[in-house]
């Protein structure tokens, strides 16, 4: 689970969060004392659907402007270590 | 005041500067206080005000942001280590709405880190501390703007809420805090935690101050796809209104074990000032409430997992030192990051999102959510607002909730619902218990925010306002009230 989140965790606090995740899951649990099966979900409360604009350049940050907080840039580009 | 020339823009900033540099040490509101900025937006104002340009009542009003929004070439951290550095190229919406209606933005307050915690306790640079009682949280996420405005620190603030983090603080400060329907104000630019229930919202002195502030920041934005296209009301042109016939429900799920004897006797209180008004008071039912602290706690971490998942240090913010590949600087730089509190909840996210598990868990818990919000959409067929405490207990100590998640997350049962259900609601003070302040929340239906306002505006009428002993006598050494009884202190905007 750390892995997926990429989190990288000591045995000390593997220990800790499993215990602390065990239980709030068996609280989360209770959910199944409902009967949901007919209950549509909701993933959004507004009845929005399809929000857009027209595909037109509007105000944009400045290449500078977004390279400014990088840890680590060469040129136009955000530098990282080996990826392969 | 300001319009009337009684105090100039740039003086009441010094008076709002002056009561930072007394208190500050002892309270640790803010992150970032933005002095030399604030005092050129100040002469500005004046310069407005001497011309008899008042675009908005806001002109010239020091007002605080919450460290999670966006402000153009101010230090932008929500309060954790992965973004110490992080200085935004650009204003959140509603700060830049501010701007534009000429308030003076006095710098960032603290907070839990990406607005995950209900004390402040998990901010990763330091706690903030009650104005009424320095041994006591402030509440959360948004606790050091709620304190900021408790201790005259600024007339004004602007908190987020997930799920309580603007009514929970407010509550256990003193002041007003309004959490608006979901799509009314922008979440442009405010750094997200979890999309579908995030609202930016005031937090005040007053009711009246909330409805001013409420005004200038509401109201759709073609930046935020989820804002929602409505006519923003003047919401201070109806408080006067009165509640005759009013219809308030009390959901019993909200009133009765779990509640702390203090601040029942204080909604008790406040329902006898509602009748006494002209209002119809009765017992009402939210039978899925005892399922919403387990909704929340799969869907605010599962959608936080996905929009925490951008702090890599790549871009900005914290970097590892060491990383032999990009996969490990991923990891390193997370680990070394992230508090916690926000691990506790990615790693919950994900686990409730992931393959084999997401119908078990997150896919259940927005059924749920259905049938939470259904339970609002009953109640409001038969009453105009829900009425129930804000927290169940005032402010507790710090240290009191930290050893056990399960225990903080406790204290926000009285407000997660709303945010589950998408609804606008108010804290107001309602009354002391054992001298600390206890918020009531007042609950409506979607865009009612004006109705809310009106029945706050109604019971602070009666109840008064109150002042923590550390904005009435900063030297004081910030003990426990010892009074009893409110204070009432005047609605004026004074320093």
């Amino acid at each position: 689970m750390a892995l997926l989140a990429r989190l990288a965790l000591s045995e000390e606090e593997k220990e800790m969060y499993t215990r602390q995740l065990r239980d709030i899951l068996e609280y989360a649990a209770r959910l199944n004392e409902l009967d949901t099966t007919d209950v549509p979900p909701t993933s959004h409360v507004l009845p929005l659907s399809n929000v857009f604009r027209e595909d037109e350049v509007g105000e944009h940050l400045a290449p500078e402007e977004v390279l400014a907080n990088a840890p680590e840039r060469e040129g136009g580009f955000f530098k990282v270590p080996r990826i392969v | 005041m300001l319009v009337k020339r009684e105090i100039g823009a740039v003086e009441l900033l010094q008076a709002v500067l002056r009561r930072i540099d007394e208190v500050e040490d002892r309270v640790r509101a803010y992150i970032t206080v933005t002095r030399e900025e604030a005092l050129q937006q100040a002469r500005e104002a004046d310069r407005m005000l001497s011309r008899g340009e008042v675009a908005s009542p806001l002109v010239g009003i020091p007002v605080a942001l919450k460290d999670n929004l966006c402000t153009i070439g101010v230090r932008t951290t929500c309060a954790s280590k992965i973004l110490y550095n992080f200085v935004p190229p650009y204003d959140a919406t509603v700060v830049r709405r501010l701007r534009d209606a000429g308030a003076v933005l006095v710098g960032k307050t603290n907070m839990d880190e990406f607005a995950m915690g209900s004390s402040t306790e998990n901010s990763a640079f330091f706690p903030t501390r009650n104005p009424w009682d320095l041994g006591r949280v402030p509440g959360g996420s948004s606790g050091g703007s709620a304190a900021a405005v408790a201790a005259g620190e600024a007339v004004m603030a602007l908190g987020s809420d997930t799920g309580g983090s603007i009514r929970q603080p407010a509550a256990f400060c003193g002041v007003v805090g309004l959490k608006p329907t979901y799509g009314a104000v922008s979440r442009y630019g405010l750094v997200a935690f979890a999309s579908s229930l995030d609202q930016i919202g005031p937090i005040t002195r007053d009711v009246e101050d909330c409805a001013l502030l409420l005004r200038a920041i509401a109201g759709h934005d073609p930046l935020d796809t989820t804002s929602a296209r409505f006519e923003v009301p003047d919401y201070a042109s109806s408080l006067e209104d009165g509640l005759r016939g009013f219809r308030v429900g009390v959901p019993r799920e909200y009133a009765g074990e779990g509640i702390d004897a203090g601040v029942r006797d204080v909604l008790m209180r406040v329902i006898g000032l509602l009748e006494e008004m002209g209002a119809v008071v009765e017992e009402t039912t939210l039978p899925h409430t005892p399922y919403a602290l387990p909704c929340y706690y799969l869907i605010a971490p599962a959608e936080a997992s996905s929009n925490l998942a951008r702090y890599d240090g790549v871009r900005y913010g914290y970097r590892t030192r060491d990383a032999e590949d990009v996969v490990d600087m991923f990891m390193k730089t997370r680990s070394e990051g992230f508090g916690p509190e926000v691990k506790r909840r990615i790693m919950l996210g994900t686990y409730a999102l992931s393959a084999g598990y997401y119908d078990a868990y997150y896919l259940k818990a927005l059924k749920v959510r259905t049938l939470i919000k259904g339970d609002f959409d009953r109640a409001f067929e038969d009453y105009d607002v829900l009425l129930a405490p804000t927290s169940p207990t005032p402010a507790f100590r710090l240290g009191e909730k930290t050893a056990d998640p399960l225990q903080m997350y406790l204290s926000d049962v009285c407000t997660l619902a709303v945010n589950l259900a998408g609804i606008p609601a108010i804290s107001v003070p309602g009354g002391l218990a054992d001298g600390l302040p206890v918020g009531v929340q007042f609950i409506g239906r979607p865009f009612a925010e004006g109705m809310l306002l009106r029945v706050a505006y109604c019971v602070e009428r009666r109840v008064g306002t109150f002042m923590a002993p550390l904005a009435r006598d900063p030297a004081a050494a910030g003990c426990a009230y010892h009074g009893s009884g409110g204070d009432t202190a005047g609605r004026g905007k004074d320093g």
